[in-house]
């Protein structure tokens, strides 16, 4: 169900504004992309907010709450995926959800590399800096 | 309407992420663990959709405002890999992606503005890095 609000989202922005759902793209190009195409980026962000803010009225369980790493695994992967998604131009939705609709091969060869050392880091990584659980 | 279909697609958006479970990282690490699939289903369902619309949409030759813009590139090249490659190992680790910790931002958890603000960072450098290297 959820997913299926997730491609029709894709499928609206791209009808509605002819762009791209992907969201390091939208939040990226708030640094690269000319200053008057800046408006409809926050507006998506705004959005974004906002859905989160629903949710958090509907069910507060449905948002992340403490996370049990520490905070300089945090901080490591926040720059992994901020640097990550940039290089690769995509990330989840713009390469897995988007690409994969374009049948861009370019996303499919992203989707199976990130996809494959999120699988490693989760199954061997993790555990070693995390500890058991999760 | 130029500025409120961008708002309302991200508000759909946000709650489809909700809604599936990709905003609850450890719903994401116990799918790239093996351990529930349910993740896989959302992915293939939002893929499913996007295969099918994307096409009728496209079809169209335009969008109801502006023009299309598509990615043009279809090589695969090392910064796709390297890239995609380091974005899924700060997935793996804790398991949040750029829409889902956007999206969780409002649920006031000090670990997901610390990752927001290192993820910031992290397109800040890749962007200064490419400044400085035009390819």
């Amino acid at each position: 169900m959820g997913g299926v609000l997730i491609g029709a989202s894709a499928v609206l922005l791209l009808w509605l504004s002819g762009r791209i759902l992907g969201v390091s793209g939208i939040v990226g190009g708030l640094l690269a992309a000319p200053r008057k195409d800046r408006a409809w980026r926050l507006a998506f962000l705004l959005g974004i907010t906002l859905g989160g803010a629903a949710l958090l009225l509907i069910d507060p369980s449905t948002l992340p709450g403490r996370l049990p790493e520490p905070w300089p695994i945090i901080v490591l992967a926040g720059l992994l995926v901020g640097y990550g998604v940039r290089a690769a131009n995509g990330c989840t939705s713009g390469h897995g959800v988007c690409g994969l609709g374009r049948r861009s091969w370019r996303s499919l060869a992203a989707v199976v590399v990130f996809m494959t050392t999120g699988v490693l880091t989760a199954q061997l990584v993790r555990p070693l800096l995390v500890g058991g659980g999760s | 309407m130029r500025l409120a279909a961008p708002l309302l697609v991200g508000l759909l958006f946000a709650l489809g992420l909700g809604l599936s479970g990709m905003t609850r990282p450890e719903r994401v690490l116990a799918f790239l663990e093996f351990r529930d699939p349910g993740l896989l289903l959302t992915m293939g369902g939002a893929a499913t959709v996007t295969l099918l619309g994307f096409p009728l949409v496209l079809r169209r030759g335009r969008p109801l405002r502006g023009t299309f813009v598509l990615p043009k590139r279809s090589d695969i090249d090392r910064p796709l890999v390297l890239g995609a490659a380091l974005f899924g190992v700060g997935w793996g680790l804790v398991g949040l992606c750029p829409g889902p910790a956007l999206t969780g931002l409002v649920g006031g958890s000090p670990q997901v503005l610390l990752f927001v603000l290192a993820m910031a960072a992290g397109m800040f450098s890749h962007h200064v890095f490419t400044e400085r290297q035009p390819s």
